[in-house]
């Protein structure tokens, strides 16, 4: 995506604009983004303990004892975020549909609705999930009534809570880029598939879903990466038979010191999300996301 | 097999038939016609699919509903509990209806200066992360210069960064220079995880915007300065706004960042963050509960100016 820039704009004739332009934003992010990575990859390296002090020694080990230990945590992070990225989706399409295609001159303040309750603190609402899943809950309650938990079955500290409540929290960041590409799509062409015999599901997946794609590599993207380092989740509804990478990192880095660890663990989830976003978005065919 | 097409209202049937290659026969074609008499035959979608539109635009509106039920359960409980008449630590249990956290909201020790320093961050790395990411965002929409790959890269880059590995590489870097952690860091943390979406927020916004309007200004002699502050500047304003709104919210909202690089300065999430471990006060849920009611109020309130303008 680079439109031609017009040619007359704010002092755009001369050559240094944009540099100074760029120049106070683009050193922020050197400063304290390029720069602390860099430092995290050196500190990965380090060798020692919190008491006799780190030094930079190449400790390639590092990766291969974190990556041995936290294997499972590793595999959690990534399964779980999957799973959250696809329950958003199949939350959000209809949503995000229904306020495109039927909310009308309502469509603002429908989109209004279903992303205000997110701003109401994400630590507050994930308390609150606790509450709804409590085992004296009614949640609980009607589903043993379905028979979907055995009696004395439990929701918190379950698999089932870490991921409902993932999926919950990253809502908005699935619904509204949804709704945009949903919004900008013309209805006319769904019609046009209809006169030429496609039936409503066949002109789903043949026209309305292939021309939301960049919506949906969008919201998934927006949802995976952030809940593939979440650890508040966990934290709040799981127990540590559900800790993900995040968890580690966190305890690895704020309570037991140990700084080359946590770095190894933070690059190699770094690496692996760039990797399999990569993948994705190629696949996806849709490169031109920002 | 294409016999009794007049009963197969069902869309399904319809589908086989049409893979098998019935298009619509004699005895469903009249049918059509006579629903939408009035309209050229090429506008009318068929009956079939008008028939199946109906029924699946109320699944979806049903759907719709249950979604938001989802989406408001957690929003209702916090509300509910904030009234709650607790006694001891924790707050998950229903004890009895009462005002007292409502007509006290810094009745908890710290609470209240959580909230101050929450404000402060927000309002001040919103001020920084929309002032140089509007520059930014200026500069790749309206200007050709090299490096507008590298720089692209560079403001997408922190967005795919998951937020625990930009927290730790935060620490790691202040760890190494020494360099105490507190307000200071925090701010400098919530500036650069904010300065990425107020780009893509105000970008979007320049490259929807018509050049028309500045091209006629200049052509009405308003010089470079004057189009900018008088043209282009209004326009790009509500992209401005929402990024700042979205900035304020993002870091008024953040635990991990902060968590890692706050030394001794507690922020509202980090109060909360505390709190659960040691016992969640009821003032907790008014302050979540505010939190909603301010940021609807705002929002409505934006919408109604949107309209009265429009």
């Amino acid at each position: 995506m680079s439109p031609v820039p017009p040619r007359r704009g704010l002092l755009s004739g001369t050559a240094w604009m944009p540099y100074a332009l760029l120049l106070p934003g683009l050193l922020w992010l050197g400063l304290f983004f390029v720069t602390p990575i860099l430092t995290l990859l050196s500190t990965s390296l380090q060798e020692g303990s919190i008491s006799t002090g780190y030094r930079f020694t190449w400790r390639f080990a590092n990766y291969t004892n974190a990556f041995s230990d936290y294997q499972a945590q590793f595999g959690r992070s990534i399964l779980y975020a999957g799973l959250a990225t696809l329950l958003a989706l199949v939350i959000c399409y209809p949503l995000a549909y229904f306020i495109a295609f039927r909310a009308g001159r309502y469509k603002n303040l429908m989109l209004l609705i279903v992303v205000a309750p997110f701003f109401t603190s994400f630590l507050i609402r994930t308390l609150s999930w606790k509450i709804i899943l409590a085992d004296s809950g009614w949640v609980v309650g009607m589903f043993q009534t379905l028979g979907l938990l055995p009696p004395g079955g439990r929701l918190l500290a379950t698999s089932f809570a870490v991921v409902a409540g993932i999926t919950y929290n990253f809502l908005p960041f699935m619904t509204l880029p949804l709704y945009t590409s949903l919004e900008r799509l013309d209805a006319s062409l769904i019609e046009a598939a209809g006169d030429l015999y496609a039936g409503p599901v066949t002109a789903f997946f043949k026209v309305t879903f292939p021309l939301s794609m960049p919506g949906v590599v969008a919201g998934t993207l927006l949802t995976f990466i952030p809940a593939a380092g979440d650890y508040i989740n966990v934290r709040f509804l799981g127990t540590p038979s559900q800790s993900m990478l995040g968890n580690v990192i966190d305890s690895r880095f704020l309570a037991v010191l140990d700084y080359p660890t946590a770095a190894a663990l933070s690059i190699t989830l770094m690496f692996t999300i760039l990797v399999l976003v990569g993948l994705y978005v190629r696949r996806a065919g849709t490169e031109d996301l920002v | 097999m294409c016999a009794e097409p007049a009963r197969r209202i069902w869309f399904e049937r319809a589908t086989q038939q049409r893979a098998r290659g019935c298009l619509m026969t004699q005895a469903t074609a009249p049918l059509a016609a006579a629903a939408a008499p009035q309209l050229p035959a090429s506008n009318t979608p068929s009956l079939l699919f008008r028939v199946w539109r109906a029924i699946t635009r109320n699944l979806v509106v049903f759907y719709a509903f249950l979604a938001l039920f989802y989406i408001y359960l957690p929003v209702i409980v916090v509300f509910i509990f904030s009234f709650n008449d607790n006694s001891g630590r924790y707050n998950f249990t229903w004890q009895g209806f009462t005002l007292k956290s409502w007509l006290n909201p810094c009745g908890v020790s710290g609470l209240c200066p959580a909230l101050v320093n929450s404000l402060q961050i927000a309002a001040l790395s919103t001020l920084g992360a929309t002032f140089l990411g509007t520059m930014i965002a200026f500069a790749i929409v309206r200007h050709r210069f090299s490096g507008r790959t590298a720089t692209n890269v560079l403001i997408f880059m922190p967005m795919a960064t998951p937020e625990i590995v930009m927290a730790s590489s935060l620490l790691a870097l202040f760890l190494n220079l020494g360099i105490p952690t507190g307000f200071g860091t925090i701010l400098i943390g919530h500036i650069l995880f904010n300065i990425s979406y107020v780009v893509v927020t105000v970008k979007a916004r320049l490259q929807g915007m018509n050049s028309a309007l500045e091209e006629a200004a200049m052509d009405l002699y308003a010089n470079e300065w004057h189009t900018f502050h008088k043209v282009t500047l209004p326009l790009v304003t509500p992209g401005i706004i929402s990024a700042a709104l979205l900035a304020f919210a993002l870091s008024f909202d953040d635990l991990i960042v902060t968590n890692f690089n706050s030394g001794n300065t507690v922020t509202l999430p980090m109060f909360v963050w505390g709190a659960a471990q040691r016992g969640v006060p009821p003032q907790i849920n008014v302050m979540g509960a505010a939190m909603f009611l301010v940021a609807l109020g705002l929002a409505l309130a934006s919408l109604g100016m949107q309209r009265r303008s429009a």
